[in-house]
């Protein structure tokens, strides 16, 4: 049955972006289908992994190291449920969104490309596959950010491109330094093998840069906001809640299975230092952003660092889980929350036709539903109960203030309070004194987008209620926990 | 799910679904709000009713939901949670009459009694909570969900209230998550119990518990309004009537107060608390903030700053009672928890009613009011007198207890405070009284007079009569059972094991 | 040195180059082209991992560098439609 669950979370968007390509006008509820696939062979892998723990799967009957092996445990599981979590609303949300553009015929077999790829990153298991569902993900991406054709989003979409592809090929680099001293690309055989010799480190922190620069952990993060903030809405809730995420999923795989236990406890705290940069840094070019779309692009380089948080953070023990549930937890609540975040912008955006801050009040009023799923996203990202982001913030503070780490606790606290600057700012749009203002003239906004935001926004609510569930999936397989 | 565990959650629904189902109402379907309104706020009255007869018959009432491992949000009715989720269901309801009859031709009421709902779900979820972490989940959300009732009007005076606020509260509540986090990493689940979680720990560092005190009391002290943390309360009000009640009466100040309560009492215990030598410093700073607050009072012509002035002293009788140890004193701040909720909604409501009905809005335009509105200035002054501490009200009974209790606990100077601030509370309600009945009306609003058999709307004018008559009687029948003197007296028993 | 040595330093003499043409030179083309440079002083570098000491070389090698290539191909196509249109849309 894991042969069967796997597949089908990656061939079912490969074929629905065939499809699509080839017959752009059959109908893009084939992806609303892929999408429901995906999510429906996450699940089946969750039952799978509850009853008989984590698992290894062969393709083609080879194994490492000369065939292409995957491995399936609480963590792979739920990082596709992820995908599939976020990919649903936004695609019902792309269906209106794309409904009569011209734009369209290109998002669908993209969007079902970018997909495929990041499940099969999320199922890889090998040094060199990953390289290639990076590049993969990465190209898909570049071209979803310059569907809107503007001059703008082609500029974005071309820096991105090729910081996006220098990434990769630092990362490359490692993967070719490891194997000539190894010979191996296996995770699982790695693991075994590897000593903390010079070429290892100088390997894995080649690879490291690499994968920071696509996860845009500050200072490597000059190319985000512009490719986030210019792409279409639905493009910008596809990157910013995912497609960074890939890339910091192959760091954190990385972290524990190759990055011995000797490493210098410098390295870690440079890291952490990164992410405090990005949380502060990030945060306040958010206050200071003009647009709308821009202060929620700057808002996800602060987010990303509280991923770095968590090197520091991960020492062995009680703590050392703590950290690992809240990062892992924080990468799903910030990919709903920011996901439903760029869905209610991209709504304001298109009821008022623009998105500059100063006069988007008339408009914030008039969609409601909109303003509430971006208060509730907001909510989960500046980390207030009861929300994803809570439970989160909760780990990664018990794990520093039990470790002992309060410089961290600090850099914690003070983003969760430059996070609701920048989020009030966007809440405060919703009370002005009515009639102070001509009615603009605003276009229609489908409900259904509406809703779409609306959905998102509730998930990373719900996430905060109990987090169990998670947290038993998360447990199954992964060294550190359980 | 057992009755035992669904009561509690089916009170905070009762709600908490009013809210959601308010926020997608259309603006002019006004007859289904207000059914939703009351029907939601006379559910919540039963069922509390229901709850308290059960815990009067011996029944423990309790729901437990996961969270994290070890970490489980818990709502629990013990005597302390019962006497605040009262008078909360009581003044929620009171208000939400109230809030219909004011906001009868305002814009956005929909945005506005959703969140007005949702502000009583989180202050009744502080009441039931039943560990540290549920109140602070709770308590959060109420910053949150009373933002909006701030912002409501729009106008720039009231866009730099919630500005301010927000500083003020989230600032805080970060403070009191640093210091929960910490706390739980220490000594495990922090559900509240009678006589503390840690007066047994011998294992934990002082130094390091009285950081964590600090890092708490600060967090609820923004809320409670400690001076120098209460910034934020006089510029709140900006907010419409209603909402000034609520937030003066039982939601975002009595939270903090509350908030102190349950973690001297319930969390340290008051004898470890003393023990660590942390309850003098706040018995300080208690004081401080009731004459403060008092001189404050004395020099605001806005008849709603005078009144927010008030409340920053007046809140502070309830953690000065906390901060004393010895069973009187408990008694008289925890009483005044209720006792001041009443007085000061009245005052608000009544303050809404002037503004409302003359276009009154400061002190000296109250020249012979009272004979222009005599209800509502009856209820004005029986508050009035109360909050001084003229027998036989509500706020006389609260005194009394404070004053013997520093007795008791051999702290005479804090008579004198007591002493000073029922002198300052004189100073500043005694002319308002004389203007309103002695003198004769000068003020522009009698060109608004209109005739008509009542003095003003009834939804505006029974609410202020409903609390001022309540808090004659609690005064009046303080020793009857079912009092909150005697709930009062109930608690005091249990947090002393000596 | 053995020959391995030298190919692999060639490899990363190629990849520096080619990073420093992406950041030093500022025409589209020049750029996509250091990109180029860039794999391809990676592929040297793997292709001399397949080196097998006199036995039969390690096949491994040779297909992720074809695989790098085709990647390789199907980027600079992307960066070379992408530059031709940033430039119409001047």
């Amino acid at each position: 049955m894991t042969l069967w669950w796997s597949t089908l979370c990656v061939a079912a968007p490969l074929l629905a972006s065939v499809l699509l390509f080839l017959r752009p006008k059959r109908t893009a509820g084939i992806a609303l289908v892929a999408v429901t696939l995906v999510l429906i062979g996450a699940l089946g892998l969750a039952v799978v992994l509850h009853d008989s723990g984590p698992q290894f799967i062969a393709i083609g009957g080879w194994g490492a190291p000369l065939g292409i092996g995957w491995r399936i445990d609480g963590l792979t599981v739920t990082m596709l449920l992820m995908a599939g979590i976020v990919g649903w609303p936004v695609t019902i949300y792309a269906l209106d969104y794309f409904g009569g553009a011209a734009g369209g015929r290109h998002f669908w077999p993209l969007w079902m490309l970018l997909l495929t790829a990041l499940c099969a990153l999320f199922l890889s298991n090998d040094l060199f596959n990953w390289y290639v569902t990076l590049e993969l993900l990465g190209l898909s991406a570049v071209a979803l950010v310059t569907l809107s054709g503007k001059q703008a989003a082609l500029d974005a979409a071309q820096r991105y491109l090729y910081t996006g592809l220098v990434g990769s090929l630092f990362y490359l680099l490692g993967v070719a330094l490891i194997y000539n001293a190894y010979g191996v690309l296996d995770l699982a055989v790695l693991r075994e093998v590897t000593e903390p010799t010079l070429a290892v480190w100088v390997a894995l922190g080649l690879m490291a840069v690499g994968l920071l620069v696509k996860s845009a952990l500050f200072p490597l993060h000059f190319w985000l906001p512009a490719a986030h903030g210019s792409a279409p809405a639905p493009v910008s809730a596809i990157l910013s809640a995912l497609v960074v995420k890939g890339a910091f999923y192959i760091l954190l795989r990385l972290w524990f299975d190759l990055v011995p236990a000797a490493l210098p406890g410098a390295v870690s705290v440079i890291l952490g230092a990164l992410g405090a940069g990005a949380i502060i840094w990030g945060s306040l070019q958010a206050i200071r952003a003009t647009r709308l779309k821009m202060l929620v692009a700057y808002s996800t380089v602060a987010q990303l660092g509280y991923l770095a948080l968590f090197f520091p953070l991960s020492g062995a023990g009680e703590w050392g889980n703590a950290a690992l549930t809240g990062v892992v937890y924080f990468m799903v609540a910030h990919a709903c929350a920011k996901g439903a975040m760029f869905l209610a912008a991209g709504n304001l955006q298109r009821a008022a036709g623009h998105d500059n801050l100063v006069s988007l009040a008339p408009t914030a009023q008039a969609l409601p539903v909109s303003m509430f799923a971006f208060a509730i996203a907001g909510v989960s990202i500046m980390g207030l109960p009861p929300s994803g982001g809570f439970i989160a913030k909760w780990s990664l503070l018990s794990a520093a203030i039990g470790s002992g780490g309060w410089i961290w606790v600090v850099v914690m606290i003070a983003g969760g309070l430059l996070s609701a600057g920048y989020i009030f700012r966007v809440l405060s749009l919703s009370f002005s004194e009515s009639g102070a203002e001509p009615k603009p003239e605003l276009a229609p906004v489908a409900k259904s987008s509406e809703w779409a935001s609306l959905l998102l926004a509730s998930i990373a609510l719900l996430l905060g209620l109990n987090a169990l569930p998670v947290l038993d999936l998360l447990s199954i397989g992964l060294p550190r926990i359980g | 799910m057992t009755w035992s565990a669904a009561l509690p959650l089916l009170i905070l629904a009762s709600s908490l679904v009013t809210g959601l189902v308010i926020f997608f109402l259309k603006e002019q379907s006004v007859l289904l709000r207000t059914v939703l309104n009351l029907s939601g706020a006379g559910i919540k009255l039963i069922l509390v009713g229901v709850l308290m007869w059960g815990v009067y018959q011996g029944q423990t009432f309790e729901a437990r939901l996961p969270l994290l491992p070890d970490i489980e949000l818990v709502l629990h009715a013990d005597a302390l949670s019962l006497l605040f989720v009262s008078l909360s269901t009581v003044l929620w309801f009171v208000t939400t009459v109230y809030a219909i009859g004011y906001l009868e031709h305002s814009p956005h009421r929909s945005r506005f009694f959703g969140f007005f709902s949702l502000c009583v779900t989180a202050t009744v979820g502080i009441a039931l909570a039943g560990n540290l972490i549920t109140f602070l989940i709770f308590y959060e959300l109420l910053t949150l969900a009373t933002y909006p009732l701030l912002m409501h009007r729009g106008t720039a005076d009231s866009r730099r209230a919630g500005r301010i606020y927000l500083t003020y509260t989230l600032a805080g509540g970060a403070l009191l998550l640093v210091g929960v986090v910490w706390l739980k990493s220490l000594a495990g689940p922090l559900d509240f119990t009678a006589t503390g979680i840690l007066a047994g720990r011998t294992d934990l560092n002082p130094d390091t518990l009285r950081w964590i005190f600090l890092l708490l009391i600060v967090g609820f002290g923004v809320k409670a309004a400690l001076v120098p943390l209460h910034g934020w309360l006089p510029i709140s009000m900006a907010a419409p009537a209603p909402v000034s009640a609520l937030l003066h009466a039982v939601a975002v100040v009595k939270a903090g107060a509350f908030g102190i309560t349950r973690v001297v009492y319930d969390v340290y215990g008051v004898e470890f608390s003393a023990s660590l030598g942390v309850l003098m410093p706040l018995a300080i700073v208690a004081s401080f903030t009731i004459v403060y607050g008092s001189v404050r009072a004395l020099f605001q012509d806005k008849l709603k700053p005078r009144l927010a002035y008030s409340t920053i002293s007046q809140v502070s009788y309830i953690i000065l009672g906390t901060a004393i140890v010895g069973p009187v004193a408990t008694i008289g701040g925890i009483v005044h928890l209720v006792h001041q909720g009443l007085m000061k909604i009245t005052l608000f409501f009544c303050a809404g009613n002037l503004a409302e009905t003359l276009g009154i809005h400061r002190v000296s335009e109250m020249n012979g009011v009272g004979r222009r509105l005599p209800k509502t200035m009856v209820a004005f002054t029986v508050a009035a007198l109360g909050m001084i501490g003229v027998p036989p009200i509500a706020g006389f009974i609260s005194k009394w207890y404070l004053g013997a209790g520093a007795l008791d606990a051999n702290l005479p100077w804090i008579l004198v405070i007591l002493a000073i601030s029922s002198a300052l509370n004189a100073a500043y309600f005694l002319p308002i009284l004389y203007r309103a009945w002695f003198m004769p009306a000068t003020g522009a609003w009698q060109e608004r007079l209109e005739p008509g058999r009542f003095e003003t709307h009834w939804m505006l004018l029974m609410p202020p009569l409903v609390t001022a008559a309540l808090a004659l009687l609690f005064g009046l029948f303080a020793n009857m059972d079912g009092s909150p003197l005697a709930w009062a007296r109930l608690i005091a028993e249990r947090e002393y094991l000596r | 040195m053995m020959v391995a040595d030298l190919y692999a330093l060639v490899g990363v003499v190629l990849f520096v180059m080619g990073l420093s043409a992406l950041i030093l030179r500022s025409r589209d083309l020049q750029r996509i082209l250091g990109l180029n440079i860039m794999g391809t002083g990676v592929f040297m570098l793997l292709v001399t991992s397949a080196h097998g000491d006199g036995q039969a070389a390690d096949p491994v090698p040779h297909a992720m560098v074809l695989t790098g290539i085709v990647v390789a191909v199907s980027a600079t196509a992307f960066a070379l439609a992408l530059s031709l249109a940033r430039e119409r849309h001047k």
